[in-house]
C-alpha cells in the first residue's frame, strides 16, 4: 500500500529547485530592524512576565534567602517546595481551591447548556416572539454590574443564599452575551447541510444534537474559556455574598493574605497565587488557538 | 405517533405526522420537549407547540430578566428609600438620598478618581497595545512564544496580579531597592501609601493586565490593513512614524474607537485594583475609592450600610456609563461620515 502510493512521487522529476525547510534569519529582514525588534519584545516580555515570574521564583525560596531588600536575589539559591506545603497547611487552600471548583463546574456547566438552547432557538426565524427575547436580553447587557450589584445583593439576602456558593454562580448562570455568541455561531451553520439533514429524517433535537452542535464546537469552547476564567477570577461579587472562611473562593482567600501584617510568610503568599493561576495557564495552552479566535469573534460577531 | 419534525418550508398539509421521522431514542416526554415546526404563514414554519421556543430560552430569559433588568429597576426604586443590606423596614425618603449624594465630599472624590481613571487610562490603553500588536504582527521565528506571553497577565486574576504589584512597590520591593541600588533615589517611592501614587500604580496595573487582551483585539484589525499600502508608502519614502499615522490608524481607527469606548467603561468599573494595592480602605482615609468600592462602603457594608444610599450612587454610576457610551457612539457616527 505505502510503497504505491509513493512510487509516482520518487519518479517525479527534480524540475523544481529544492525548498529550504527553514527560512534564513535575512529572509526575516534587515538585520538591524530585527535587532531592535528582538530586543523590544524582550524588552515587552520583561515587563510583562517579569512580575509574575518573580513572584513564582520568590515562592520556590528557602527561609533562609531574602525576598525583599537590598540582599535579595532574583534566583532562588536553594529551589524548594516547602512553600507549596505550607501553604496548604497555614492557610486553608485546600477548600478554597474546593469552593472555586464548585463555583465554575457550575457556572460553565449551566451556560453550556443554556446558551447553546436559547442561542439555538434565536437562530431559528420560525417562531413569534423571539425579538422580545432579544430585547430582554441586550437589555440586561446594559447595565454594569456595579451599578446593580446592590439591588442583586438584596435579591441573594431575601432568596438566603447569603454565604453560599450558590448565591455567587446565581446570577450569572446564563449570559447574554454567551447567548449571543452562540446565536452568531448557529447562524453560520449552512442551510443547506440542515434540509439535507432534515430530507434524512434527523428531527429538530437530532439536528440541534448532532448537526448544530458540532459545528459550533469553536463558539462552544469560547463560552467554556470565557465562563472558567472569570468564574475562577472573579473577586467583588464573591466579596460581597461570601462571609465565612468555609466559603471563601481562592481569589478571595488569598486577598485576605495581602497584607504581611497578617502574619504569613511572603513565600507562602506566592506560593498560593501560582497555584491559583496554573489552572487557567493550562486551559490557556490547551486551547491557545480559539482563544484568540474568543476575543476577536467577540469584537466582531457581536 | 406524534412527529415534531415536519419540513419548516411552508407546504399545505404537511401538519400531517410524517411516518418514520421522529426521533425514537428520547421518549415520548423527551420529544413533547422538542420544538416541532408547523406551516405558519410566511414561508417559515411556526412550531405548533408555540410554548416549545419559550422553553428553550426560558433559563436565558429568566437570567436576563431577574438578574438583569429586574436589578436595575430595583435599584432606581431603591434609591428613594432607606433599606439595610441586613434586610428589615424600608421606607421611601423621597430625594434626600440624591441630595445627600450631591453635598457628599467622598462621593465627589470617588466620581473625579473615576473620571480621571478614565481620562488617563483610555488613551493609553488605546495607543500601547495597538504599538505592542504591530510589534508581534510580522512572523519572526519565536514571535508565538512572544504573543503568548505577552497574554500571560491577562489571565492571572486581578488579585493575584495585585499580590505580585504589591510586592513589587513596596518600599522594600523589587523597583524601591532597584533604584536605590542605581542610586536614583535616596528613601523609598511611597508607591503604596501616598493616595496620588496608589492611584497611578492602580492605574498601571489596569493598563498591564489589558494590554494583552488589546493587543491580540488589534492583531485581528491589523490583518485587514493592506499590505500594499505600506509598501508603496515605504517605496515612495514614508519612514515608519508616517506609515503609522496615515495608514495603519486610518486602517484601524474601528477598532481603536472601539477599544476606547470599551476601556472606557471598564474604567469606570475598577475596583479590585484598588483594593489590593490601596488595600480594604480604599486608600488612606478612602482617598483613592472609585464610584464602585464607594457603594460597596456606603451601601453594603453590614453595620452602617445604607443601600437606599448605595443606590442613588448606583444609579449616577450607571448614568456616568450611558453618557460615556453616548459619547462614543457619537464620536463613532462623526468619525465614520
Amino acid at each position: 500500500m505505502t510503497t504505491a502510493v509513493r512510487k509516482p512521487a520518487a519518479q517525479q522529476p527534480a524540475a523544481r529547485k529544492p525548498r529550504r525547510l527553514l527560512p534564513r534569519w535575512r529572509d526575516y529582514g534587515r538585520p538591524r530592524e530585527l535587532v531592535v525588534r528582538y530586543l523590544l519584545l524582550f524588552f515587552v516580555l520583561g515587563i510583562t512576565v517579569g512580575p509574575l515570574l518573580w513572584q513564582l521564583l520568590a515562592s520556590l525560596k528557602s527561609t533562609g534567602e531574602d525576598v525583599f531588600g537590598a540582599n535579595a536575589s532574583l534566583l532562588p539559591h536553594e529551589p524548594t517546595l516547602r512553600a507549596y506545603r505550607a501553604v496548604f497547611e497555614q492557610v486553608p487552600v485546600a477548600t478554597y481551591i474546593r469552593n472555586s471548583t464548585i463555583v465554575v463546574l457550575l457556572s460553565v456547566g449551566s451556560q453550556l447548556l443554556f446558551s447553546t438552547t436559547a442561542g439555538y432557538m434565536l437562530s431559528k426565524p420560525n417562531w413569534k416572539g423571539r425579538k422580545a427575547v432579544w430585547v430582554v436580553l441586550i437589555a440586561s447587557m446594559m447595565f454594569p454590574f456595579e451599578s446593580i450589584m446592590v439591588s442583586l445583593f438584596l435579591s441573594i439576602r431575601d432568596l438566603g443564599l447569603v454565604d453560599n456558593l450558590v448565591g455567587v454562580w446565581l446570577p450569572g448562570f446564563v449570559g447574554a452575551i454567551n447567548v449571543l455568541l452562540m446565536r452568531a455561531a448557529f447562524l453560520a451553520v449552512p442551510r443547506e447541510i440542515e434540509d439535507s439533514a432534515m430530507l434524512d429524517g434527523a428531527g429538530e433535537w437530532q439536528r440541534f444534537r448532532y448537526l448544530y452542535l458540532p459545528s459550533a464546537w469553536g463558539a462552544i469552547l469560547v463560552v467554556t474559556i470565557n465562563t472558567f476564567i472569570s468564574a475562577w477570577d472573579d473577586f467583588l461579587w464573591p466579596l460581597i455574598v461570601l462571609r465565612s472562611e468555609e466559603q471563601m473562593t481562592l481569589t478571595l482567600g488569598l486577598s485576605r493574605l495581602q497584607s504581611s501584617s497578617f502574619g504569613y510568610d511572603q513565600r507562602v503568599v506566592m506560593a498560593g497565587s501560582v497555584i491559583s493561576v496554573i489552572p487557567v495557564l493550562v486551559l490557556f495552552v490547551i486551547t491557545q488557538r480559539w482563544f484568540y479566535k474568543g476575543v476577536s469573534s467577540g469584537a466582531v460577531k457581536l | 405517533m406524534v412527529t415534531d419534525t415536519a419540513k419548516p418550508v411552508s407546504v399545505p398539509g404537511t401538519e400531517q405526522p410524517v411516518p418514520g421521522t421522529a426521533p425514537s431514542r428520547i421518549g415520548r416526554f423527551g420529544r413533547a420537549l422538542l420544538p416541532g415546526p408547523a406551516p405558519g404563514a410566511n414561508g417559515a414554519a411556526l412550531y405548533r407547540r408555540w410554548w416549545l421556543p419559550w422553553l428553550w430560552t426560558a433559563p436565558a430569559i429568566v437570567c436576563a430578566a431577574v438578574f438583569g433588568v429586574f436589578p436595575f429597576l430595583n435599584t432606581l426604586l431603591l434609591s428613594f428609600t432607606d433599606a439595610k443590606p441586613l434586610g428589615g423596614a424600608a421606607s421611601f425618603v423621597g430625594w434626600s438620598n440624591y441630595t445627600r449624594m450631591l453635598e457628599d465630599s467622598d462621593f465627589w472624590l470617588a466620581t473625579r478618581n473615576s473620571l480621571l481613571y478614565a481620562l488617563i487610562v483610555v488613551p493609553l490603553m488605546v495607543l500601547l497595545p495597538l504599538l505592542l500588536a504591530i510589534l508581534v504582527e510580522k512572523n519572526l521565528p519565536g514571535i508565538g512564544f512572544f504573543r503568548s506571553a505577552f497574554y500571560t497577565p491577562v489571565l492571572a486574576s486581578s488579585v493575584v496580579v495585585g499580590l505580585s504589584w504589591q510586592w513589587l512597590l513596596a518600599d522594600e520591593g523589587l523597583i524601591n531597592t532597584s533604584l536605590e541600588k542605581a542610586h536614583l533615589i535616596k528613601d523609598a517611592i511611597p508607591f503604596l501609601s501616598d493616595s496620588w501614587l496608589i492611584l497611578f500604580s492602580a492605574m498601571g496595573l489596569t493598563l498591564w493586565k489589558g494590554l494583552g487582551w488589546y493587543m491580540i483585539f488589534y492583531l485581528a484589525a491589523l490583518g485587514n490593513v493592506p499590505k500594499e499600502l505600506h509598501e508603496a508608502a515605504a517605496m515612495d519614502g514614508a519612514g515608519a512614524v508616517r506609515r503609522f499615522w496615515h495608514i495603519t490608524v486610518p486602517g484601524v481607527r474601528q477598532a481603536m474607537m472601539l477599544v476606547g469606548t470599551l476601556t472606557g467603561i471598564g474604567s469606570l468599573r475598577v475596583f479590585t485594583e484598588i483594593y489590593m494595592l490601596g488595600s480594604a480602605t480604599g486608600g488612606p482615609g478612602g482617598a483613592d475609592r472609585t464610584l464602585p468600592f464607594y457603594i460597596r462602603d456606603v451601601g453594603l457594608d453590614p453595620l452602617t450600610g445604607n443601600a437606599g444610599y448605595g443606590s442613588a450612587v448606583s444609579v449616577a454610576l450607571f448614568l456616568l456609563t450611558l453618557g460615556l457610551t453616548l459619547l462614543a457612539q457619537r464620536l463613532t457616527k462623526e468619525d465614520e461620515s
